[in-house]
């Protein structure tokens, strides 16, 4: 890289596009305080996860060659998701055969693509952030996120550096949160059951906000909170670096 | 044994409200977990031997009719005979064969996944034989009449309490002031009864962890001994094994055997670990008269040369299962047949089909924990996704996961339609929850709603905002 400030291509991912805007501008916020260039292509919408998890690899290579078209000639390409940045750059290469051309092209894509936090931490070399939260949080690793690209101790290194934020190790951490994709709606006792033990470790350790790097966890971990009545607030850890909080936690009511 | 797997979800719904099999699950969740993490703390190179064993299978599956003419070469060297068997019947009519050339009443077993997989006990006892299962967890299920719900640890889903009432009422001798609270003393009384049994069988069964090409040498790992006593007491020992357990020298066993016992249990080696290399030898004090090998494919070497292969260097450790937070859920029993688990649910549709399987693959979040505690190395998120393509491609997933995905696609590839749609769903979304910025139905999402809140969207989406910004900021910003 040269000095001038790197391009990135922002991968919302839909649900943050969807659901929790304030994720995807908390991710412009960091990324152009490291000093990045943020640009979001509209041509973009989903990594293609539903159909590639559920067998249906036709369709998986039909919108990644779209997603590939739509994020390439950037330096870097980075989403606020582990799971889905795991999808362009784990996943993405694989769908096609050696010798296509769109493998070269995915091959490519891969290369630049990273999960927001590690981005930030291990190719822009951020030692900290400069918000404030006065907060007792704990943290969920996220099973793409840290199975498959490495992203453990960046979000909490970066988290250490939030002043006023106190932050409590929650039991069993790495374990699955029974969301999973498709999986909380094809087996939603089973998920049920998995997210309950979670929750059970999340109120266990005392902390009042739980914050995690994949919006589809934290929907699952949010839902079940509030339909328990938990005070427990939940938010991408993304809004807490960027001191970018003033949207209602996840499923909290709006005044 | 007759597969339930197509019954999956009810039976993990029932595993769900079963108080009993919960309480005993809790123990499965910590436990191995533990141990396991620790023996490869302690083990500076235990990543590195993974890579040597996985290495070692890929170079014998490579190779493997090569590997099992030399083994069968070496067995017969040794005074030992080889079955070749291609179905689950062919090995139950060898293994009956055998016994009644013995002229056997009494047969005593070594734990074997490979004579649940192709229901055994039952055949044998039709035949008029006695079957004696000798691994504690195995005697506990035999007593109870129930299958296996884990593949080192068969009884996990049973809890102490149960056990010894299943004692009280079937040991007929054992008196009533007799105490069996805990682990040792409930060992004990199965060690006494199971005595005299390993004294009056004629055949002894066992199943193999390894077979050596080098030596024609089967090797079994236990906890309890009771696989030693099994195979050396009566006149004729039987092994049964499936083809992939081969391996090629002595000293590849031994690269395997160091990251066994640590993924399974956590130990750095087990209590025996026992080789057999055919019957007694005239200078030998003891051990079996007639050394007989079943060979038994029923599946397997149809799996070489397709994406499944690598299922094939599995070693039934179990580290996938102790470590699946689906199986910690549901136990073993919910998956319907002999393999549970993320093993399992790769190994159960190549084996049976995906037709009568296709749900276990399915039940995964592919949260790769499986995976990454895995001593072969195997990818099983990755081979169950490969199942979940099987199961589209032959039109076996619902009707309604097809034309949700389809007309998903429709929008994915077309971005302005896409958005359009999204800022609607949004707004609307947005609009039904109002202040309270969760909905507590769903349409088309009662599997979420059912146990969960779902949360609101904030109302517009990050591409609608983004444009607005952009705008307001202008275009030389």
């Amino acid at each position: 890289m040269s000095d001038s400030k790197p391009r990135i291509g922002l991968f919302v991912t839909c649900l943050v596009d969807l659901l929790r805007p304030s994720v995807g501008f908390a991710a412009v916020e960091l990324l152009e305080a490291s000093g990045c260039v943020v640009e979001v292509p509209q041509s973009q919408t989903c990594c293609g996860q539903p159909a590639y998890n559920s067998g249906d690899r036709k369709d998986a290579q039909a919108v990644a060659r779209a997603t590939i078209e739509a994020m390439e000639g950037f330096d870097y390409v980075v989403a606020p998701s582990g799971s889905c940045a795991a999808m362009l750059r784990e996943h993405y290469p694989t769908l096609f055969k050696d010798g296509d051309v769109w493998r070269e092209r995915a091959r490519h894509l891969a290369e630049r693509t990273h999960e927001l936090i590690s981005f930030l931490v291990d190719v822009r070399g951020l030692q900290g952030v400069s918000a404030r939260l006065s907060a007792h949080a704990t943290y969920h690793d996220s099973c793409s996120g840290l199975r498959e690209l490495g992203v453990k101790d960046q979000p909490r290194k970066l988290l250490n550096s939030v002043e006023g934020l106190q932050l409590t190790e929650l039991r069993e951490s790495e374990v699955c949160c029974g969301f999973g994709g498709t999986f909380c709606v094809k087996y939603p006792d089973i998920s049920n059951e998995m997210v309950t033990s979670k929750v059970r470790d999340i109120e266990a350790s005392g902390a009042k906000l739980l914050l995690a790097g994949d919006l589809g966890c934290l929907l699952n971990m949010a839902g079940k909170l509030k339909r328990l009545g938990s005070q427990v607030e939940v938010r991408h850890v993304a809004e807490v670096l960027a001191g970018h909080i003033e949207q209602p936690a996840i499923g909290e009511e709006r005044n | 044994m007759q597969s339930q797997s197509h019954a999956f979800k009810e039976r993990s719904s029932a595993a769900l409200q079963d108080v009993q099999l919960q309480k005993a699950l809790a123990n499965v969740k910590t436990g191995f977990i533990d141990k396991r993490a620790a023996a490869a703390a302690a083990l500076p190179e235990f990543d590195a031997l993974r890579d040597a064993a996985r290495d070692i299978k890929n170079h014998t599956l490579a190779h493997l009719d090569l590997y099992l003419e030399r083994y069968e070469e070496k067995v017969i060297a040794s005074g030992g005979t080889v079955h070749w068997c291609a179905t689950a019947a062919d090995a139950r009519d060898a293994v009956a064969q055998i016994c009644r050339s013995a002229g056997a009443k009494t047969v005593t077993k070594g734990k074997s996944m490979i004579s649940e997989e192709i229901g055994l006990n039952d055949h044998l006892e039709a035949e008029g034989l006695t079957v004696v299962e000798t691994d504690l967890g195995e005697y506990i299920i035999q007593l109870r009449k129930e299958p296996p719900s884990h593949i080192i640890a068969p009884a996990v889903h049973v809890t102490r309490e149960q056990v010894e009432a299943d004692f009280r009422s079937h040991h007929k001798t054992l008196p009533d002031d007799r105490k069996l609270d805990e682990a040792e003393l409930l060992v004990a009384e199965a060690r006494e009864m199971l005595r005299q049994r390993y004294l009056e069988a004629d055949v002894g069964i066992t199943g193999a962890n390894f077979l050596i090409a080098e030596t024609g040498t089967s090797v079994i790992v236990t906890n309890e001994g009771n696989g030693d006593l099994t195979q050396s007491l009566p006149k004729v020992h039987v092994v049964i094994a499936s083809l992939e357990k081969i391996v090629p020298t002595l000293e590849d066993t031994c690269t395997i055997l160091r990251v066994l016992a640590r993924s399974a249990t956590g130990q750095e080696f087990s209590s025996y670990t026992t080789f057999s290399t055919g019957p007694r030898r005239a200078e030998d004090p003891d051990g079996p008269e007639a050394y007989h090998v079943i060979l038994l494919d029923n599946g397997r070497s149809a799996m070489l040369g397709t994406e499944f292969e690598e299922m094939l260097r599995c070693i039934r450790c179990g580290a996938c299962m102790n470590h699946c937070p689906v199986y910690h859920a549901v136990g073993g029993h919910a998956y319907g047949w002999v393999y549970p688990g993320p093993m399992g649910a790769v190994l159960t549709p190549s084996l049976i089909g995906v037709e009568k399987a296709g749900q276990l693959p399915n039940a995964s979040t592919f949260c790769g924990r499986c995976e990454s505690v895995c001593p072969m190395r195997i990818p099983l998120p990755k081979l169950m996704r490969h199942w979940r393509e099987r199961e589209f491609e032959k039109h076996l997933s619902p009707a309604a996961v097809r034309s949700g995905l389809s007309a998903w696609r429709f929008f994915a590839t077309r971005p302005r339609l896409y958005h359009l749609g999204g800022r609607i769903a949004a707004a609307m979304m947005a609009r039904l929850a109002g202040r309270k910025g969760r909905l507590k139905s769903l349409l088309l999402g009662g599997g979420w709603t059912k146990h969960r809140d779902f949360p609101a969207p904030e109302g517009k989406t990050f591409q609608q905002l983004w444009a607005e910004r952009q705008r307001s900021e202008g275009p030389a910003s």
